[in-house]
């Protein structure tokens, strides 16, 4: 789950750490009301699920009122890489005299967390990486007794902070980590961490993503999955409880299992068409599910053809041919379906579906053969 | 032969009395695989037809000797199952969970590598291990496997191990163990140590790897497989064509900040001389010609 900066920065400060006064709006009115409370100068920001929003025009500084509903108007409706600005937070400018890096994340390779420092802020840390990685102050942090002081202090020395800003960095740090650990974030990320005019170590971005296996433990995160960036399909499969990822393509895919629903995608494609989803149904292929797939995909307007992919293991064949039956009894779908079943039971759950087999509901008995089908319907449906 | 369980593996099953557990575990037990025990604090005394179900991992292998144990536990409950088998005794652990925390995971995984270093950890979000014929434990319908080798198979993906059986038996050829080291970003299992059980064990010729996008552990296969493999190992890698930054159904298949794409993955394979199929299906048909190569040579 990625958070918007303002939830960010409310996600810290439940942790202690330093983040500026604001407020979220949804409209130019509210954004100068909230700069009338808050007093300019402030900073006008623009709160998408991307980076880049400076570069975009996101980002403003407004010295007065009136600075703020200018910036304010130009900014809502503003599409940053396809994110269409509809919050902006507005927040108390600060004074900038060093602009630092600090983040901390699992390193599935070493399995342990890794924490990030760098003197050079306020840039893409994956840019410091590549044309300066020296300057990136790196420490690997076993899970099982923490991040210590110890640990913290040689690793802000080897960071080369100026000393006036390595007592705040230090607390900041263990404030961060506990965030991290206790809010089981996938990654947490201050760019940049400023030092101000008056000395203050201080956070002035916030970039979090939770990890959305922890909800039974912080149900409170109920409320950040609402405000995930989905287009229309993707809101209608969560609903639904299915695994879904939105693609561009024409073949509408319905798999049971992650890996066969990426290899059926990956398929698809390889055989010159282009999958429309990523669909994965789970072990089992009831007609409930099936039915709710079935549904998700039809409501696609880009969807020409329909490719259902499904691997009988402990679910038998049968079971999974009356299920899709079962399904298309329930769903009116539009677009031609071609069904490849295989594994326990293959023969049995074939024979099933055979008597349905019309000119758009076709069987294929392998991946590559259903596939091309697939992709020749999509073709055939939109040419017409 | 075959790696880390076979016919003489007893297993006690952690959720043996809830629907999952007991659904799985009579399933396991039905195709031969020594089921000797299951736990439940509340539910000590009782037994799951004919199964015993003792008050905690310790007393049940003190009563049955167990040396596995498979977690059938919801996701809250995983850590403390993980921690429980491992303190009891056990040295084989397979969790099947799914949707466990990635903090839990780091957690437990460095807790067994500093506390309890000889205990293996399978999983979680795994479909578990089958050496066909011998013992099974976990979710994988035990009939879609041929027994005997000469391949051995780890994978990460659940429904393409079973495709991957099944194609083997299709075509007559056995398998000596699969593995489903399970799709999360902190396996207890990798890929390199089923490499390497598989390249000292005496029957197993030839491994098929399943891999997908996200992280960078078939890469570190593949260095392994270049610098300490003699057996030939052939390749399928999920993911192509999946967009940046989004999670395709498993917790750990995601390609973020450019990293972790299935191009990267079979690259570094390929140049580790491993044959690297473009869908399933081919990477199955070079499996077949490996096994037509070692007969005939």
């Amino acid at each position: 789950m990625d958070l918007f900066e303002y939830q960010g920065k409310q996600f810290f400060s439940e942790y202690g750490l330093p983040v500026s006064a604001g407020e979220i709006t949804f409209t130019v009115e509210e954004a100068v009301d909230a700069a009338q409370r808050l007093g300019t100068p402030v900073m006008v920001k623009a709160q998408v699920h991307t980076g880049g929003r400076g570069k975009a025009g996101g980002v403003k500084y407004a010295a007065t009122i009136e600075d703020v509903r200018e910036h304010a108007s130009n900014i809502f409706g503003l599409d940053i890489k396809d994110h269409v600005v509809k919050r902006i937070w507005i927040e108390k400018a600060s004074d900038i005299e060093e602009e630092y890096y600090a983040s901390f994340t699992l390193d599935r390779s070493a399995k342990k967390h890794l924490g990030m420092l760098s003197a050079e802020g306020g840039v893409e840390i994956e840019t410091v990486a590549e044309e300066n990685p020296e300057a990136i102050a790196k420490v690997w942090i076993d899970p099982t007794s923490g991040l210590t002081t110890e640990l913290v202090q040689n690793w802000v020395q080897s960071a080369n902070l100026p000393a006036q800003a390595v007592e705040g960095t230090v607390r900041i740090l263990l404030d961060l980590y506990q965030s991290y650990v206790k809010g089981d974030a996938d990654l947490v990320e201050i760019n940049p961490l400023i030092l101000t005019s008056d000395g203050d170590v201080h956070v002035l971005d916030a970039k979090v993503t939770l990890d959305g296996n922890s909800i039974f433990r912080h149900p409170e995160y109920a409320e950040f999955d609402k405000t995930q960036t989905r287009d229309e399909r993707e809101t209608a499969a969560h609903d639904r409880g299915l695994q879904y990822v939105g693609l561009d393509g024409t073949v509408g895919v319905i798999a049971n299992g992650a890996g066969l629903a990426m290899a059926t995608v990956d398929v698809v494609n390889q055989v010159g068409g282009a999958a429309a989803n990523f669909l994965d149904i789970g072990g089992g292929a009831n007609a409930e599910v099936m039915a709710g797939a079935l549904e998700v995909i039809n409501n696609d307007p880009e969807v020409k053809s329909i490719f259902i992919n499904i691997f009988g293991g402990i679910t038998r064949g049968e079971e999974v041919a009356n299920g899709i039956i079962e399904a298309l009894q329930n769903v009116d779908i539009e677009a031609p379906i071609v069904i490849r079943l295989d594994g326990t039971n293959a023969d049995e759950g074939r024979s099933i579906l055979h008597p349905h087999l019309s000119e758009t509901l076709l069987m294929a008995p392998t991946m590559l053969e259903a596939a091309q089908q697939a992709v020749d319907l999509a073709r055939k449906e939109n040419d017409k | 032969m075959s790696i880390f369980v076979d016919e003489n593996t007893k297993v006690i099953y952690q959720g043996l009395t809830g629907s999952q557990g007991r659904y799985y575990g009579l399933l396991n037990r039905d195709y031969g695989t020594k089921v000797v025990a299951g736990t439940n604090p509340k539910k000590a005394g009782e037994d799951v037809e004919g199964i015993p179900i003792y008050a905690n991992i310790k007393e049940a292998v003190a009563a049955t000797g167990a040396t596995a144990s498979c977690i059938f536990i919801p996701a809250a409950g995983v850590q403390s199952a993980v921690m429980e088998a491992a303190e009891g005794g056990i040295e084989f652990i397979v969790a099947i969970t799914e949707g466990v925390p990635a903090h839990d995971e780091a957690y437990f995984y460095n807790h067994l590598q500093n506390e309890f270093p000889h205990v293996q950890l399978l999983g979680p979000n795994c479909p578990g291990i089958i050496s066909p014929g011998k013992c099974n434990i976990g979710i994988t319908a035990g009939h879609i496997a041929k027994p005997g080798g000469p391949v051995g198979i780890v994978s990460r993906s659940g429904t393409l191990t079973y495709q991957a059986l099944y194609e083997l038996k299709e075509k007559g050829i056995g398998c000596t163990t699969c593995v489903g080291i399970g799709g999360d970003p902190v396996p207890g299992t990798s890929f390199i140590d089923c490499l390497k059980a598989f390249e000292e064990d005496p029957e197993t010729q030839a491994i098929m790897m399943i891999g997908e996008i996200g992280g960078s552990a078939e890469e570190e296969a593949a260095e392994f497989i270049a610098n300490n493999m003699t057996k030939p190992v052939s390749a399928y890698v999920a993911g192509v064509t999946a967009p940046p930054g989004k999670k395709m159904g498993h917790a750990g298949a995601i390609v973020s900040g450019g990293k972790g794409t299935a191009q990267a993955k079979m690259d570094a394979l390929k140049a580790a001389n491993v044959r690297v199929g473009l869908n399933p299906t081919e990477a199955g048909e070079h499996m077949v010609d490996i096994i037509a190569d070692l007969t005939n040579g």
